[in-house]
């Protein structure tokens, strides 16, 4: 299944990203307030509802974990969380380069430009504190600690800077927006959906070897390297 | 023979407190240092922003926050360093004890000590930055102790992760900034109303806030904190 998902998902994602692109850039009509500046919409909201679910995933694994030890699901609390930064991340950039034109500012003290933000700091804390834990057992359960503080804290955040005032516009619904810019923004959706699968499915193999790779190390080899500090049968 | 029944979670967090508590007091160690710390950011705030005393009175809530919350990175990863030191957290985990009795105590001694704190800094910062009290002395301390609290629990549960870890004097602000955002924002603002008269009775909707994250980071810091320590 993994292997089949690995060969088949890359030319759908491709497909579908180019099919939303063109249809976003070329066929859509231009907003009648933003213009042309508008048709970034197509690749900045999919790039936000993505990292959202792989944040969200994220949390479940997190959850999981604290419950029902694997490796499994650590490893797929690591690659979800990687993968959601990495969209997070472009979604933020996006919105900046959007904001230059339409607000005359590349950034501003919205709740939800500050919720961002923040969203991206915690989890790039998440990312360090995987990297300056050795040992395996305590970076799983301390980063699922930290997994699921930091997804709680994002509904207390987006309430609490709420109550400055708001910029940002609030979400439109399909029946509020032209059907022919509803089209490409599902399609461009469902192609950042298959590369989200695809950067998991990736991301999630690489740190399930790691895993094995930790856990197996002490054991198999000699102890003469700076390993041998370590109290065998300690996994 | 009867076994020795195990002690109630209560008791037995409040004999780790004042255990906590006799530390700090015989070696002062630690508020020594965080008073001298804090007063200085409060120093450097006024150096930074040049001599304008309308605009340090101005935000003068935010800058006694802001010096409480880089104390308290300071102080929370010293509260677990003390029991890594000689393996003391190793025998608080073999008493026969609730592990999460070890959270409580630590995050109630982490509020005190940033009570204390935050007590010896306002005078200082009234003098310093020539602000008013005006809703008087009940709601400063009120603002306080919740933000404090809400500092302490998930600093705690943090500390706790961070001291044990590589880098850890980077760890805990990196991963508790973040997080503390609404707390800050809460205790920012009360504290701006308490120093400058609060005419549109905005206060208690800052407390509320305040008052839902304590008790979120309270219960999750209780249920997942015997996680964190356990080996």
């Amino acid at each position: 299944m993994g292997k089949f998902l690995r060969m088949a998902l890359p030319p759908i994602a491709l497909g579908l990203l180019v099919t939303g692109h063109y249809i976003g850039l070329a066929v859509a009509p231009p907003d009648r307030e933003m213009g042309d500046v508008q048709r970034i919409m197509y690749a900045h909201v999919p790039a936000v509802w993505i990292a959202l679910m792989a944040l969200t995933i994220n949390f479940i694994c997190s959850v999981v974990y604290l419950f029902k030890p694997s490796w499994k699901t650590d490893s797929l609390a690591e690659a979800s969380a990687e993968v959601g930064l990495l969209f997070g991340t472009v979604g933020v950039l996006l919105g900046a380069i959007w904001g230059r034109p339409t607000w005359g500012v590349y950034w501003t003290w919205d709740p939800r430009l500050t919720t961002a933000a923040i969203l991206l700091v915690s989890y790039m804390g998440y990312m360090a504190l995987r990297r300056f834990v050795e040992d395996p057992e305590k970076r799983a359960v301390w980063s699922a600690v930290v997994g699921i503080i930091a997804a709680v804290d994002l509904p207390i955040i987006w309430y609490s800077v709420k109550w400055w005032r708001s910029l940002h516009q609030v979400q439109s619904s399909p029946k509020t927006v032209d059907p022919e810019m509803v089209l490409p923004l599902r399609i461009s959706a469902f192609a950042f959906l298959a590369f989200m699968i695809l950067f998991i499915l990736h991301r999630y193999r690489i740190a399930l070897h790691e895993r094995q790779a930790e856990v197996a190390l002490p054991d198999a080899l000699p102890t003469d390297g700076p390993q041998a500090n370590r109290t065998p049968g300690v996994v | 023979m009867k076994r020795p029944a195990p002690i109630g979670l209560f008791r037995a967090a409040f004999v780790l407190l004042g255990k906590d508590l006799l530390i700090e007091w015989r070696t002062r160690a630690r508020l020594n240092a965080l008073v001298f710390f804090s007063l200085s950011t409060l120093l450097l705030f006024s150096f930074a922003l040049g001599p304008d005393t309308k605009l340090l009175e101005r935000n003068a809530g935010g800058y006694l926050w802001l010096a409480i919350l880089f104390a308290s990175t300071l102080s929370m990863g010293e509260s677990f360093r003390i029991e890594y030191e000689n393996a003391c957290l190793d025998g608080l985990r073999l008493a026969p004890a609730d592990a999460r009795a070890i959270f409580l105590a630590k995050a109630m001694g982490n509020t005190l000590l940033l009570v204390a704190l935050g007590g010896l800094l306002i005078p200082v910062m009234v003098a310093l930055y020539g602000v008013k009290v005006v809703l008087g002395v009940g709601p400063l301390l009120a603002t306080l102790a919740l933000g404090c609290m809400a500092l302490a629990a998930p600093g705690t549960v943090y500390a706790a992760i961070a001291s044990n870890a590589r880098a850890r004097d980077v760890l805990l602000p990196l991963l508790l900034f973040p997080l503390i955002v609404p707390a800050l924002l809460a205790s920012a603002k009360a504290m701006m109303l308490v120093l400058q008269g609060d005419p549109m009775n905005q206060l208690n909707s800052w407390f509320g806030l305040l008052g839902g994250f304590n008790l979120i980071y309270w219960g999750l810091g209780f249920a997942l904190f015997p996680r964190v320590i356990e080996d």
